[in-house]
């Protein structure tokens, strides 16, 4: 974004408003207020809750940009309401609406519902075959920093909904897994210490998973963490064919390591407490 | 929450076609499925016309002479473009979606950049060949309606 | 994972796609640039062209294989665009076998007009 000489200008919010008790249709209202350099989207909102109309719902937490809730389309781009300054993105108006794709529970609050169900639906956990390793552990997985970059860009979304409002086949396709529930199969997928491959190609090779992506890479375009849920779809789809053409690579998953050997205390380390509960 | 009812916001096929502030790989993303589409009912149409000519060389003539007619040319012409780009882009998509041109993780540091700018390279090659292709083909095709 | 199976050949056949219809196109469409294959003369759909490439076998070859791939890219991508709509379960198996069937019939028919087409163009 261009350094613009910014000052106080008024503004004029178009807002998506629908109550499910009144309304049988979202309908928009008009707000004016003043804006200062450096407002938020969402201080603008709370602006307008505070001081014209105080049934607006929205929903936020952080205002900072890490929770992920308030995800909105303003001007027909969905960003998260906290992280937009109102004066980067228009100089007169500004439209806010819920999230596309999801439905809408009132005002500007969508039903994430989906996106969770979805992302449950493909273990976003790490799968390990070494159960009595898991269960009584001797050691920790031995993981390279290599390893790490290959997962970590992935594991730094925040399941704001902004990927799944802005793809195009999950316009009309509900079915769809979506870019977030995708990205994160590959997440996993990809960790050395994970052995849920197969069981996640299931979930994602089927008929309304990771094939119907297109590339029209706007999830990547609006992630507000730099994520790239489309790079990660790209690399799950071929690790899938390499997986059918039988040519897939077999990945070594992490060793254990084993506590160090021969190694003393330092003194100046304090003990640790003793327990407070009953060992057994 | 569940005894209030909610409104299904759901784009539609309207979500397809993109517009406001999306990127240009959304438009191509629009183009490869009209143009698909468009190859697809042209090869269907093609198969049939082009079995006329086991009914000997009068039968072909008659097919033949009725496409060229300055509309069919032009419509011909259209198929052509659409098989261009969609035969270009088709190489890009399959090059990315092998995961061959959208790069490696790496870490987010802001401003993002995303595996759409590792793959915008490419991606403005293939439209210039694109563009080329259409313009020999076009150069051919004005050649007959004149 | 039928749908991987189902993809991967999608994607192949785009790639022989590529290189036959590019063959074919040149033929047809960049003949006033290039000159090739159409050794009667004048424009590439004149009979005596089309009965010249029929006497070789090749093109038979090429346009059986290409038929295939065409036909198997073309309709998994339509069935793609339409599963994109939200159908039902029914209406998708429907498509499914009316699909494969149309396929199937407009192969068979492209592929016995050019092999009999390349018997008559022998004899001619």
């Amino acid at each position: 974004m261009a350094k613009k000489t910014q000052k106080e200008t008024d503004i004029i919010f178009y807002i998506h408003r629908f109550n499910p008790d009144v309304d049988s249709k979202p309908y928009t209202q008009k707000y004016t207020i003043r804006v200062e350099p450096g407002m938020t989207v969402l201080d603008g909102l709370h602006l307008i809750k505070e001081t014209q109309d105080a049934t607006l719902s929205y929903r936020f937490s952080c205002r900072m940009g890490v929770c992920g809730s308030c995800g909105m389309l303003l001007n027909g781009r969905p960003s998260l309401a906290c992280n937009t300054q109102i004066l980067d993105i228009t100089m007169k108006n500004l439209t806010v609406a819920p999230l596309p794709n999801f439905n809408i529970v009132k005002d500007l609050v969508p039903e994430l519902t989906p996106l969770f169900e979805k992302h449950i639906s493909i273990h976003p956990y790490v799968i390990q075959n070494k159960t009595d390793e898991m269960l009584d552990p001797t050691g920790e997985f031995y993981q390279s920093p290599e390893e790490l970059t290959k997962y970590l860009q992935f594991s730094y979304c925040i399941k704001c909904g902004l990927c799944m409002a802005a793809c195009p086949t999950l316009a009309t396709d509900s079915e769809y897994l979506g870019p977030q529930p995708m990205l994160q199969s590959y997440r996993y997928s990809i960790d050395t210490r994970d052995d849920g491959f197969d069981k996640r190609k299931k979930v994602v090779g089927n008929t309304h998973g990771v094939f119907r992506c297109h590339y029209a890479g706007e999830c990547s375009n609006v992630c507000p963490k730099g994520v790239d849920p489309a790079r990660a779809i790209q690399l799950m789809k071929r690790e899938l064919v390499l997986d059918y053409l039988k040519i897939k690579k077999h990945r070594s998953t992490s060793f254990i390591m084993g506590k160090p050997e021969g190694v003393k205390r330092r003194p100046e380390i304090p003990k640790a407490p003793p327990f407070t509960v009953e060992q057994k | 929450m569940d005894e209030h009812k909610k409104y299904p916001n759901k784009l539609g096929i309207i979500g397809w076609l993109g517009g406001g502030r999306w990127g240009i790989e959304r438009y191509l993303y629009t183009l490869h499925r009209i143009t698909g589409l468009g190859i697809l009912l042209y090869f269907c149409l093609h198969i049939f016309v082009t079995s006329s000519r086991l009914f000997g060389m009068n039968a072909w003539e008659k097919w033949m002479g009725f496409f060229k007619s300055p509309i069919f040319k032009m419509g011909e012409f259209l198929v052509f473009v659409g098989f261009a780009f969609h035969a270009l882009n088709g190489i890009r998509l399959i090059l990315i979606e092998f995961g061959f041109a959208v790069g490696k993780a790496e870490e987010p540091v802001y401003p993002y950049k995303s595996s759409l700018n590792t793959q915008r390279p490419l991606m403005v090659i293939v439209m210039v060949v694109a563009a080329v292709l259409i313009v020999a083909g076009g150069y051919q095709f004005l050649g007959f309606v004149h | 994972m039928k749908e991987t199976r189902y993809w991967t050949w999608h994607m192949l056949a785009g790639i022989v796609i590529l290189f036959l219809l590019g063959i074919h196109m040149i033929t047809m469409h960049l003949d006033a640039i290039l000159g090739w294959f159409n050794p009667a003369g004048g424009e590439a759909v004149d009979w005596g062209n089309v009965v010249a490439r029929a006497k070789m076998a090749i093109y038979a070859v090429i346009y059986i294989a290409l038929l295939a791939a065409a036909l198997y890219h073309g309709f998994y991508g339509f069935r793609t665009i339409l599963f994109e709509l939200g159908l039902k379960h029914g209406a998708q198996s429907i498509i499914n076998i009316l699909f494969v069937v149309m396929g199937i019939c407009l192969f068979v028919l492209g592929s016995w007009v050019a092999i009999k087409f390349h018997v008559i163009a022998q004899i001619a």
